[in-house]
């Protein structure tokens, strides 16, 4: 019994685990930034189309770099990120963007977790619930048989 | 531990005494690691096979994204905008691309064969010297417009990934076709010839 309670413990403190880097991953942006953050911000968020694999603000390609002066050029032409953002997915579709726009199919990655983690869980208490042990005091007739026989053997060694 | 798992399996060879519930057992068990690591491998198989870079452009139909840019191989400048009702084939290139090695013949042959009829073939420079690029000019030869692409600003315009990619731009000034990597004959006539007959429709 008491191994069940710890279990229910780690599974509630990895939740909260999870829920608090959440939080802290969601908040971090806000404030006054300079023009160099706000163009590493939009990077950010854009993949290099030469490299794949990194962002146009992490990139050291050239075309990364002639990204990032095309973003400062229309930051300081007064445009808005959401703008920008719209002029790069116009030319490269939304393949630029590192993570997908919440709608749509787009979606699946961020239901599968949440559908797998919660299905997990169900299995698994399923699973408990079924191996419960019996209420104490009821033994089976060979459970019953399995004692008797035991102590015998103990009775009389050999 | 082992003493509880004992005591479960032989209550239920009690149960049914031949060991049926056992197996089945076993391969329900079987069953739920074999089926993710199949629906994995799938996965893996499709995804894998797909070539990244294979993207239908977003401008199809679009408006050709307008452009100005120094010519290479000659004085001035080359404006899209001055080509409103003719055929562009816009094709990005670089020195160091050996696709556009391979597609030099293909359109040095539909330059030579549809300049008589208004398309224009416009080589744009992309990531590469100005030295490099005549270079490669001088030793391929050919004589259609080299531009230069400052900033590659009408690479990004063009939603350019790499080298080599063409674009055909319709009279109506729209961009007709893409096609990444060294474009063909084939391709080249088909989609010009379809553009021209688009033109005269209108």
């Amino acid at each position: 019994m008491s191994g069940r309670t710890s279990s229910f413990a780690v599974l509630a403190a990895a939740i909260a685990v999870v829920a608090l880097a959440a939080l802290m991953a969601s908040g971090g942006s806000g404030g006054h930034q300079t023009l160099d953050e706000r163009v590493h911000e939009i990077g950010a968020g854009l993949r290099c189309p030469v490299c794949l694999n990194l962002s146009v603000a992490d990139s050291p390609s050239k075309l990364a770099g002639e990204m990032r002066t095309e973003i400062e050029t229309q930051l300081r032409a007064g445009r808005s990120p959401e703008q920008i953002r719209a002029f790069f997915i116009d030319r490269y579709g939304e393949w630029i963007l590192l993570s997908p726009p919440r709608h749509g199919w787009n979606l699946l990655p961020w239901a599968v977790p949440i559908v797998g983690l919660v299905a997990g869980v169900a299995l698994w208490v399923a699973l408990v619930r079924r191996r419960a042990p019996r209420t104490a005091g009821e033994v089976t007739e060979t459970e019953h048989r399995r004692i008797e026989r035991e102590l015998a053997d103990l009775e009389e060694p050999g | 531990m082992s003493a509880g798992v004992d005591e479960t399996d032989e209550v239920r060879e009690a149960v049914e005494p031949d060991g049926r519930a056992r197996s089945r057992h076993r391969w329900r068990t079987v069953a739920f690691v074999l089926a993710p690591l199949v629906l994995f491998a799938l996965l893996l198989a499709t995804g894998l096979g797909r070539d990244p870079r294979e993207l239908p452009s977003e401008l199809i139909g679009q408006p050709a994204p307008t452009f100005s840019v120094p010519r290479l191989d000659a004085g001035g400048t080359i404006d899209l905008g001055d080509l409103h009702g003719q055929v562009v084939v816009v094709n990005f290139w670089a020195s160091w691309c050996v696709p556009c090695r391979e597609e030099h013949d293909a359109l040095a042959a539909a330059w030579d064969r549809y300049r008589e009829r208004g398309v224009v073939v416009l080589g744009v420079s992309f990531e590469d010297t100005r030295e490099a690029a005549l270079e490669f000019r001088d030793e391929l030869k050919g004589d259609w417009p080299l531009a230069d692409d400052p900033g590659s600003r009408t690479a990004i315009a063009y939603g350019v990934f790499g080298v080599p990619e063409t674009f055909v731009i319709a009279p109506d000034g729209t961009i007709a076709a893409k096609t990444t990597g060294a474009v063909t004959y084939e391709w080249l006539t088909d989609e010009i010839e379809g553009a021209l007959r688009a033109g005269n429709v209108e």
